[in-house]
């Protein structure tokens, strides 16, 4: 996929096959590695299918098992309202996998992919004015702007919403949050786009002095086909592993937010805010259940995002090891 | 290198400049009316435009940005709008001592094991040692920390009443337990790993090989040439683990009931507080772009062989 392999490379035996599936099959031969996935894809979709999986609705109340440690009937316990708390992290876990999935993918995939590649292959004037836009948005302390941004913007952007709402056909976009997935979103794709736009910029600026791309553009290939083609495929590697491990850090960073009442609003749970109310002193000394359901969740996602990031980057650039 | 020095310096100021025009706006065009927080509920229209004239919060947006830079440039930030007649300055000074006392601990803790550790596994390459020690600094480090911070309060100090809940003592000073190692353990892995990276580096180079054959002992060659050369890139690394332990700070400061200023961040983005705000975002941001300059420069002067253009 990544190199078109040439002829001489099929007598040692990886005929046809690139790196990137060379790469898949050492992976997979990886405990830790299949591990990471398979505890990702349990925790991924019993966020997704939340609906159809969680017991209880999220905001049930049951007056007659307040404060419940866990049991059968209550798998992580109930809180202090009656509300399931299994429940509760599943939709929970559901928050979190939008919010990331979307800034990752517009934010380091789109945004940082392709303002790195411009950046790199274009150099000079542009090159400039990309990186130092960057330099500014890396000099802000990454979590203090973010916070900012939510905390700000926050609320005009809901009013937006609420605009939105009494002038056209759309309704509901308040009260079903999505004005808060907006909000959070644009918050973490503010800040992830940087450090994918200079490993992406880095990587070109090095593959593009390469023979086979001079070869390329000497027998008049089109700038977009040489990207996308010849610069794009041989950069995938250090994209993938930053990736996954960019996934991590998002998961925390969706975490902070809530935790600070600046992500999604209740009633929608959010592992945050389950996790401020657990975190509480008054409540560990008497609930402390409540802190381990949606505690251990976080930790699943961010442990196996940054475990596969590791194992990728073992299987992805061997040399490093 | 005098060039390179020079240039990044005059780069400086208009770094400042984007990071405080970005902070000011997004607070002046913020909806949440200071003046409104400030009063509560003894709010009523005519108390709030006199003392809205009297902050100069009517004048032109440029006006007010440009009076405050100028008023920054000259060490006075202005007045806390929450805690009316205190200058910001003197409220956010004691607040970063305490801070930087807090960093200081959290940082002592990530190089007193993430070194060693690095250097240790990186001379079990290839045993089990070393993907252990690599996978279990990954499961430390993933840990969000407003669970670790709980747990740890619910092990040391409900459970085993070694420390107490809450609060702040300076360095020497039970409280500072619980926060250090929740600040502290997340920087591990990744000074860990570098310095393994460094350390393998060192090892393969010929002048170890120099010092094998002409018969020096394994711990002089350790000490004296391996462990000396692996440790110059680390510093370049430090600058950014400091600026991981900020993220660590808003969250520890703010369970713990530490007077720090990652709390009084939080605080001040709640009550709207812009002048604390701009303080604490632009002087933030002065300390991580120094901090890189400064890595980079010292980068440059223990290693020769580098040079910027």
């Amino acid at each position: 996929m990544a190199v078109q392999e040439l002829s001489l490379g099929a007598g040692r035996g990886y005929s046809g096959r690139g790196h990137l599936s060379r790469a898949w099959s050492r992976l997979i031969r990886k405990k830790i590695a299949v591990a990471c996935i398979l505890t990702l894809l349990v925790v991924y979709s019993g966020g997704i299918f939340a609906a159809g999986i969680a017991p209880y609705g999220y905001t049930d109340q049951d007056y007659t098992v307040i404060r419940k440690p866990p049991s059968l009937e209550h798998l992580a316990g109930t809180d202090r309202a009656g509300r399931d708390l299994f429940t509760r992290v599943l939709w929970g876990i559901q928050n979190t996998v939008i919010l990331t999935a979307v800034g990752m993918l517009t934010g380091g995939l789109v945004i940082g992919v392709t303002l790195g590649l411009v950046s790199g292959y274009s150099g000079k004037r542009v090159d400039d004015l990309i990186m130092r836009i960057g330099e500014v948005f890396s000099s802000f302390p990454d979590i203090l702007l973010i916070i900012i941004l939510v905390a700000t913007l926050g609320d005009r952007i809901r009013d937006g919403m609420r605009w939105l709402e009494d002038n056209t056909f759309l309704e509901g976009l308040v009260r079903t949050g999505v004005a808060d997935y907006v909000v959070v979103s644009l918050a973490l794709v503010s800040f992830g786009w940087i450090g994918m736009a200079r490993l992406v910029r880095g990587q070109i600026l090095y593959i593009k002095e390469t023979q086979h791309v001079e070869a390329a553009k000497a027998i008049g290939s089109s700038t977009p086909r040489i990207l996308f083609r010849h610069l794009l495929p041989n950069a995938m590697s250090p994209i993938i592993v930053t990736a996954t491990m960019g996934m991590g850090n998002m998961v925390g960073v969706e975490i902070v937010l809530s935790w600070l009442g600046l992500g999604i609003q209740p009633p929608r749970p959010s592992l945050g805010t389950m996790l401020f109310e657990g975190g509480n002193i008054s409540v560990l000394r008497t609930e402390p259940w409540m802190l381990l359901a949606p505690g251990i969740a976080a930790w699943l996602m961010i442990l196996s995002w940054n475990l596969l990031g590791d194992a990728l980057n073992d299987v992805l650039n061997p040399r490093t090891r | 290198m005098w060039n390179y020095i020079v240039r990044r310096l005059l780069w400086l100021p208009v770094l400042l400049f984007a990071v405080s025009l970005i902070t000011f706006g997004l607070g002046r065009f913020a909806p949440g009316d200071p003046v409104r927080v400030m009063l509560g509920n003894r709010y009523d229209p005519e108390r709030a435009a006199i003392i809205s004239k009297e902050l100069g919060l009517d004048r032109h947006f440029f006006v007010q940005y440009g009076d405050y830079m100028w008023g920054f440039v000259r060490g006075d930030f202005g007045e806390s709008l929450r805690y009316r007649g205190q200058p910001v300055r003197d409220l956010i000074l004691p607040k970063m001592w305490v801070s930087a006392r807090l960093a200081l601990a959290a940082m002592t803790i990530s190089i007193a094991l993430g070194l060693p550790l690095g250097f240790f596994i990186a001379h079990r390459q290839g045993r089990w040692q070393d993907p252990a020690a690599v996978a279990l600094s990954l499961v430390l480090m993933s840990i969000p920390i407003m669970v670790s911070v709980p747990a740890l309060l619910w092990l040391l100090c409900l459970k085993l009443h070694w420390v107490p809940c809450s609060g702040w003592g300076g360095l020497i000073d039970p409280r500072i337990v619980v926060p250090a190692i929740t600040m502290g353990v997340p920087g591990i892995a990744g000074l860990m790993r570098l310095m393994r990276a460094s350390t393998l580096d060192v090892m393969n180079q010929d002048f170890i090989r120099t010092a094998h054959a002409k018969g020096l002992g394994a711990v002089r060659i350790d000490t004296r040439h391996v462990f000396r050369n692996a440790i110059i890139p680390i510093i370049t690394i430090m600058a950014f683990a400091l600026a991981g332990l900020i993220g660590g700070a808003f969250i520890t400061e703010t369970i713990m009931g530490i007077p720090g200023i990652g709390r009084f961040a939080v605080e001040s983005i709640f009550n709207r507080d812009y002048p604390s705000i701009m303080a604490i975002t632009l002087v933030g941001a002065l300390a991580f772009v120094l901090a890189n300059l400064l890595a980079d420069l010292t980068y440059a002067f223990v290693d020769p062989r580098i040079r910027y253009q």
